[in-house]
């Protein structure tokens, strides 16, 4: 199957700046060779800890950010290379639902204006479809038409999910950037959006990037799951396979330290001592060899490409061995 | 039976605001045991800031206490004056670990002088012992370079490095019992995790008891021994934690756990919206969303049985002394 959205070797430089008499400030990579492809139809969630790199690569398939290098294709035509107004134009198809709904709705426009805008802005000129999409939209989140003059708070956080879930429908899109979407949501109201994401993915047809620090959510609602580290994607496969059988030691230490219902069914691997480095400061090699249980030399000169490992992909030297070693079924 | 650090029987706070008196908590009991840690678990406006603020003794202008005692080390919290409360429980006996540490910390002061600060009100000695039992601490809590960290400034810290400060100055004066108000929520799975050990390793070499209020059931099944579910403001079920867990008996922790992507058999939620303490329903609040709910669960008063060993629940299905339908 062709995919819907290709990412390849994408790089993204954020900041950095020559400056007079003193060292240039280098800039921070951000994402440092990404390349996934999402399948029409599928989930495919991006996992890791704040500043690997997962919302940058968001806003940048997006086009609000523009990469530095690689190659986005969408439908198979490359849209990358554009500046950012003209990005957006080509990837009309892809769209973001933010982190905190709340803050990303203006609390002095009504959800019948902010959603009509969407559609003005996508150059709806009738009023009477207008009224029609955004009803319909309405309705397939679970709202209904008296949302319409309400304003922001007057919703409550899982309200304002759906309100920004209908947003985005509203625009027809085919791929959709879910950043974080149920964090800071009680448990309930959780259950409720990711019940209804599933119901909107099958009802329009829509593919998910479902970015997400949350593994638990992640190993239920995706069907292949991106491990990213500082930048890199460390570890692609399966969400079965990536939970039944983590690969690179980062997988391992991240299935380890999430907490779960049932703390004596996770596979055992070492919790990694100190916090990620930051992203301006890279040191040499692979990326998780400071903190990584088996790191040896090789791992410290050589920064290792995603290869495919039989069952999906893995960036690490040493997988084999480490499969081996731990006893795991590899 | 060994005095618990914290006992807390029948609480009830009500706050009056403009729109009428808000029962936000509405009959909490549960006991602590010494180097225990009690989970304290509920979804958001369910009480548990108001629970904490009782406990503390600084509930917000317009709240009183209808009833109930909260006992900490056989002492009734709720008989001691602000004045009492300073001077022997808060920040000495009694210390807190608050959500976000980045706002506990003020910016314009170094880690040491803060620290330092509550020392030299809470704890006999000489500023020098006091500094040299920090730098101590601070080791223990695995913070790199103790020695010069005390001389740095909050924002020279990352958000885990922080949170030790703050598990730091919590323990500075040989506290009795910790209450920590979701201390990790703003920290990354890894640094969670390292945390989470950290406060399991202390509660059981202080003989701390800790009481540790989270949304997050995931926290309260690696982390604690005790689990009280808080549902609008009452307490509906308590008991170890890994029997409540695996197997709820009051039907809204039964629904709770049910939503969990660890256990969920499809993502349905809960129907319904958790009841506004203005208008709480009467009897069982959870009645007006549980699927089992009987016509007298309107008009039961919070009364929790022992259902099973160490376990209470407030639930009609479990009382036999209620009538069978």
């Amino acid at each position: 199957m062709t995919p819907i959205l290709e990412v390849r070797e994408l790089a993204v430089d954020l900041g950095g700046r020559r400056r007079w008499l003193r060292p240039d400030l280098p800039p921070v990579r951000a994402v440092r060779g990404v390349s996934l492809s999402l399948r029409p139809g599928e989930v495919l969630g991006l996992v890791g800890e704040s500043g690997c790199g997962k919302t940058t690569l968001g806003r940048t398939i997006l086009g609000l950010q523009r990469e530095s290098g690689g190659e986005i294709r969408l439908d198979g035509a490359v849209v990358s290379g554009l500046a950012p107004r003209e990005a957006r134009r080509a990837r009309n198809a892809i769209h973001y639902v933010h982190q905190d709904a709340g803050a990303a709705l203006d609390p002095w426009w009504s959800i019948g204006r902010t959603l009509e805008e969407a559609l003005l802005v996508q150059g709806v000129r009738d009023p009477a479809e207008r009224r029609a999409r955004i009803d319909e939209v309405l309705a397939a989140v679970g709202l209904d038409a008296t949302a319409r003059p309400r304003y922001p708070h007057e919703f409550s956080g899982g309200q304002l999910r759906r309100v920004a879930l209908a947003r985005i429908l509203a625009l027809r899109p085919r791929v959709v950037i879910l950043d974080e979407p149920t964090s800071g949501l009680d448990m309930s109201v959780q259950a409720m959006v990711l019940n209804l994401l599933g119901t909107l993915r099958r009802r329009y047809g829509l593919t998910y990037l479902f970015i997400s620090h949350d593994l638990s959510v992640v190993r239920r609602f995706c069907d292949r799951v991106a491990i990213m580290y500082l930048g890199r994607v460390v570890e692609l496969a399966t969400a079965a396979e990536v939970f039944a059988r983590p690969r690179h030691p980062y997988t391992r230490a991240l299935l380890a330290a999430s907490p779960s219902l049932s703390p004596e069914a996770r596979p055992p691997a070492p919790i990694p001592a100190g916090e990620p480095p930051s992203a301006a400061r890279l040191p040499p090699g692979c990326a998780f060899s400071p903190r990584c249980p088996h790191a040896q030399a090789p791992c410290r000169r050589t920064d290792p490409a995603l290869a495919p490992d039989g069952r999906g992909e893995t960036a690490c030297l040493r997988w084999r061995e480490i499969a081996a070693d731990t006893m795991l079924p590899a | 039976m060994p005095v618990p650090t914290l006992a807390v029987e029948d609480l009830r706070v009500a706050i009056r605001g403009d729109e009428g008196v808000a029962r936000i908590l509405d009959h909490i009991a549960f006991r602590l045991e010494p180097g225990r840690i009690l989970g304290v678990v509920g979804e958001s406006g369910c009480g548990k800031s108001t629970l904490i603020r009782a406990i503390l003794g600084i509930l917000p202008q317009g709240a009183a206490i209808g009833s109930g005692r909260i006992l900490f080390e056989g002492e009734d919290l709720l008989a001691f004056s602000q004045a009492e409360l300073n001077r022997s429980v808060r920040g000495s006996r009694i210390s807190f670990i608050p959500q976000d540490p980045y706002l506990a910390l003020n910016p314009v002061f170094t880690v040491g002088a803060q620290m330092l600060e509550v020392m030299r009100r809470h704890r006999p000695g000489a500023p020098r012992e006091h500094r040299a039992h920090l730098v101590r601490l601070l080791r223990r809590v695995q913070l790199p370079d103790a020695e010069a960290a005390l001389d740095r400034y909050p924002h020279q810290f990352s958000g885990g490095q922080r949170q030790r400060l703050l598990i730091a100055a919590a323990l500075a004066c040989a506290p009795r019992l910790i209450v920590a108000d979701e201390p990790t929520t703003a920290l990354d799975v890894t640094t969670q995790q390292q945390i989470l050990l950290l406060l399991r390793e202390l509660v059981e070499e202080m003989g701390l008891a800790m009481l540790f209020v989270t949304h997050d059931l995931g926290v309260v099944a690696e982390l604690c021994d005790e689990v009280c579910v808080i549902y609008a403001g009452q307490s509906v079920e308590t008991g170890p934690a890994r029997a409540l867990l695996d197997a709820p008996l009051h039907p809204y922790a039964r629904a709770l756990l049910a939503c969990h992507p660890d256990r969920a058999e499809g993502f349905l939620g809960i129907p319904g919206a958790v009841p506004s303490p203005l208008r709480a329903p009467p009897g069982c609040r959870f009645a007006p969303r549980c699927a089992q709910a009987r016509e007298a669960c309107a008009s039961r008063a919070p009364h929790p049985r022992r259902a099973a060993p160490g376990r209470m629940v407030d639930c009609i299905l479990h009382d036999p002394a209620a009538v069978p339908a």
